[in-house]
């Protein structure tokens, strides 16, 4: 059966070549591997390969000829009685036309409902610092499934590095709390392994900063593999630790990956500011299907809150939480920014401005109707958070509401961030570096033009 | 490498034998047909071929028992036959259609399959060994016996986390087989130029992990090793090492035009070593088939490959929903 050998593509960009040289020529009898011709491509001279044996009858296009297209039939080959080749290639079906805008279906994913308060109301609360809430989440969790397991740096022996793992070891044991050497990539590629083989690993770095050498399973790996799979394999996984700027630790210990990680689709991303969400929300984490980064602060760690005592208490994932409810101007942060907003708005309140106080809680998926909402009722917002000011979560939300509720501004979105600054360690200049309560105050008054 | 080819007297059955045969072939036929589909633009970007070291995973998976798991690089067409997933959705994936493995989604690099328990398929140089490692990590904590084959290449075995990996897998004793798939090249660096020692499968021993070179052109001689390292870590002494000294025939990718090594040493390789010869010539010389039986298989599979190189063809582009799904579970 005679077949064409056609202009191969022998790159992915391109279209056309060329044929630089033959070194097989008619009546040639070759087999599969043999060197046809040299090809020139837009990147390099290639050589070209037979694919099937057989005879070359003819040549169909010179040697030194330039400009030949992809798949122009270039020669024929003879094969030996046998049914071998696909012959041209089946016409591509033709892309249907493009989808719905992608930038407005890309954000919107969170449906419209009100921002509900999960506790029912004249339940019982006891007191918890956020260390207590995250360790109660963990070991509640621990206890309904063997499949969930601790590993980190020092999360066992030595009761964990910020003793978030107090006692843990003791209740469930080395199988299932984990010290780990001190290598972030390899214990990550490790745990998210695990988490591809049905497990569901909590990974405690900690501290985020650590953390950067394990991105690329954060991201590639663990964040990926269920689209890159068509949907056949997940990553159950919760990495968790402190984030954020800590005390007087210098440039490399303090910095706030909240936008980095709420850039990338497949993960989740929450950073709680009370103990009753930092309890909710890992809870949720663990048992949710996806990779969950829950982004801790340091300095929250002993703060206490009330806490709903109940024996499974969870907050769901991708919904704010409204702290405050006010009418002058709306206030989003999140995380320990919270504590900076929640001051301006006392202080505020003293002079007569009312402000609507909105924890995010989840930075990923974001909870866009709640703020859409909050700011078509008080016409005007300001975003506080303590990361770095270019791009921004307040950048993204600003975008977001002039895109869906520009008509109901009347003053520009201001966003309170950390400094454009790696962070110093001298007192007064750290200081000068994060975001004050201050700094928030004159926010408001700027938008609200007192 | 001292390759014994067919001269060495082997006991292997003619069953065994034929199988390889078979599988090595199918490899074969799958990867000229996919870098034909390339050529015809059927299929893009980047697509690196097994060609050459068919030996490797068809004597290594020989060797693999149910629930046992497996994951490599980006060069993966080859692990996914020889661990039985089904050419027709490995093409279609290939060609970016609805039904490959990954809805389309994936492409050469990235398939996946919870059934075969092949865990990809991925693109960072060397992510897979943790990952694979913790394949035995959920084995070990479930208290299992499986194992876990992690393949790599000499260019990943120059990654830090590989020894980070070494070190936990060590210290866990996790099993986990890492297979180091010594093709001599990471894409145009001969491996004495990136490589402070020739002999990678010694780096284990840092670690208290035991290794050894095997000649990956001879499915025996793999299959052999395989079973010596599968044994050391089902019965629970921890992780194995397997320096496969192999070689591919192909350019690193599609887009290779391999001006890094001459000619000549390709065509050495073919003739003098190549893996699937060895077994024919076992075949014929041990009088366990004639050149008749052997065309048959020839034809089989040719067929088979024709079939999914048609199917993937025929199959519709993903719907442009899709665009949209599995992001989350
Ligand atoms: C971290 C990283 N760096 C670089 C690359 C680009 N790259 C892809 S394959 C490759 C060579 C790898 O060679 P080797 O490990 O020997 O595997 P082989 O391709 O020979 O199978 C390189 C540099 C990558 N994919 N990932
Ligand atoms: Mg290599």
């Amino acid at each position: 059966m005679a077949t064409n050998i056609l202009m191969p593509a022998l790159s992915p960009t391109m279209e056309e070549g060329t044929l630089a040289k033959w070194l097989v020529k008619e009546g040639d009898t070759v087999s599969s591997g043999d060197i046809l011709a040299e090809i020139e491509t837009d990147k390099a001279t290639m050589e070209f390969e037979a694919v099937d044996d057989g005879l070359i009858t003819k040549i169909l296009i010179a040697e030194g000829t330039e400009g030949v297209k992809v798949n122009t039939p270039i020669a024929v080959l003879l094969e030996e009685g046998e049914d071998t080749t696909v012959e041209a290639p089946v016409a591509q079906p033709a892309a249907k036309e493009v989808a719905a805008p992608a930038f407005i279906a890309a954000i919107t994913t969170t449906e419209v409902r009100p921002a509900m308060e999960e506790v029912p109301a004249g339940t019982k609360m006891k007191t918890l610092t956020v260390r207590e809430a995250l360790r109660e989440a963990m070991s509640e969790e621990m206890r309904l499934d063997d499949n969930v397991y601790l590993m980190g740096e020092e999360v066992a022996e030595y009761q964990g590095a910020y003793k978030i793992s107090q006692g843990m070891l003791d209740e469930f044991g080395p199988r299932r709390v984990i010290d780990t050497p001190i290598t972030e990539h390899g214990f990550t590629g490790i745990a998210v392994g695990a988490a591809f083989a049905g497990l569901r690993p909590i990974v405690e770095f900690m501290t985020f900063n650590f953390a950067m050498q394990a991105i690329d399973h954060i991201i590639n790996s663990a964040a990926k593999t269920l689209y890159m799979s068509g949907g056949q394999m997940g990553c159950p996984i919760v990495f968790r630790g402190a984030n954020g700027a800590a005390a007087r630790v210098g440039a490399q210990h303090s910095q706030d990956y909240a936008a980095w990680y709420a850039q990338i689709p497949g993960l989740k991303v929450v950073q709680p500011y009370s103990a009753a969400d930092a309890k909710g929300l890992l809870k949720s984490a663990i048992r949710d299907p996806n990779p969950v980064l829950v982004l801790e602060n340091e300095i929250l760690y002993g703060r206490s809150f009330e806490v709903p005592d109940l024996p499974d208490f969870t907050v769901p994932l991708g919904r704010a939480r409204i702290w405050r409810e006010g009418s002058d101007v709306t206030i989003v942060s999140f995380g320990i920014g919270m504590q900076y907003a929640l001051e301006a708005a006392d202080e505020l309140a003293k002079e007569g401005i009312s402000a609507e106080v909105i924890d995010l809680r989840t930075i990923r998926p974001i909870d866009y109707e709640t703020i859409l909402t909050s700011v078509r009722k008080t016409n005007r917002c300001v975003t506080v958070e303590e990361g770095f000011p270019v791009c921004s979560i307040g950048n993204h939300l600003s975008a977001k509401i002039m895109t869906e509720a520009f008509d109901y501004l009347d003053a520009p979105v201001i966003n309170c961030a950390g400094k454009d600054v790696p962070m110093p360690y001298a007192a007064n200049l750290e200081k000068l570096a994060l975001i004050t309560t201050k700094e928030v105050i004159e926010a408001v008054k700027s938008v609200t033009y007192r | 490498m001292a390759l014994s080819k067919a001269a060495k007297k082997s006991n292997t059955s003619k069953d065994e034998l034929l199988g390889y045969y078979r599988e090595m072939l199918q490899i074969r036929r799958f990867e000229e047909k996919a870098g034909q589909l390339y050529g015809m633009g059927l299929i893009g970007g980047f697509c690196h071929l097994y060609i050459g070291q068919e030996a490797v995973v068809v004597g290594l998976e020989a060797t693999a028992k149910e629930g046992d798991q497996r994951i490599t690089s980006y060069r993966d067409h080859g692990h996914m036959l020889a661990c039985g997933m089904d050419p027709k959705g490995v093409m279609a994936e290939l060609t970016g259609r609805s039904d490959g493995y990954s809805k389309g989604k994936g492409g050469s690099m990235h398939m996946f399959s919870a059934e075969k328990k092949f865990y990809g398929g991925h693109g960072i140089v060397g992510a897979q060994v943790p990952l694979g490692a913790g394949l035995a990590f959920a084995n070990k904590y479930r208290g299992n016996d499986n194992v876990s084959f992690a393949y790599f290449g000499d260019g990943s075995a120059n990654q830090g986390q590989v020894y980070e990996t070494f070190n936990m897998a060590s210290l866990w004793a996790l099993p986990v087989i890492f297979v180091i798939e010594n093709n001599q090249y990471a894409m145009g660096t001969a491996m004495k130029r990136s490589t402070s020692s020739p002999d990678i499968y010694t780096r284990g021993q840092a670690f208290g992990i035991p290794g050894e070179a095997v000649d990956g052109m001879d499915v025996l001689a793999v299959k052999a090793a395989g079973d010596k390292a599968v044994a050391h870590c089902r019965s629970g002494k921890g992780p194995y090492i397997l320096e496969m000294k192999t070689y591919r025939y192909r350019g690193h990718s599609m887009s290779d035009p391999a001006k890094y090594r001459t000619r000549e040493e390709v065509q050495k390789v073919r003739e003098e070593k190549d893996p699937i010869d060895h077994v024919r010539d076992l075949l014929l010389q041990g009088k366990h088939a004639t050149e008749e039986d052997l065309k048959a298989i020839d034809k089989e599979i040719k067929s088979i490959v024709n079939e999914s190189a048609k199917f993937a063809q025929e199959s519709p582009e993903p719907d442009l929903s899709e665009l949209w799904t599995d992001i989350y579970a």
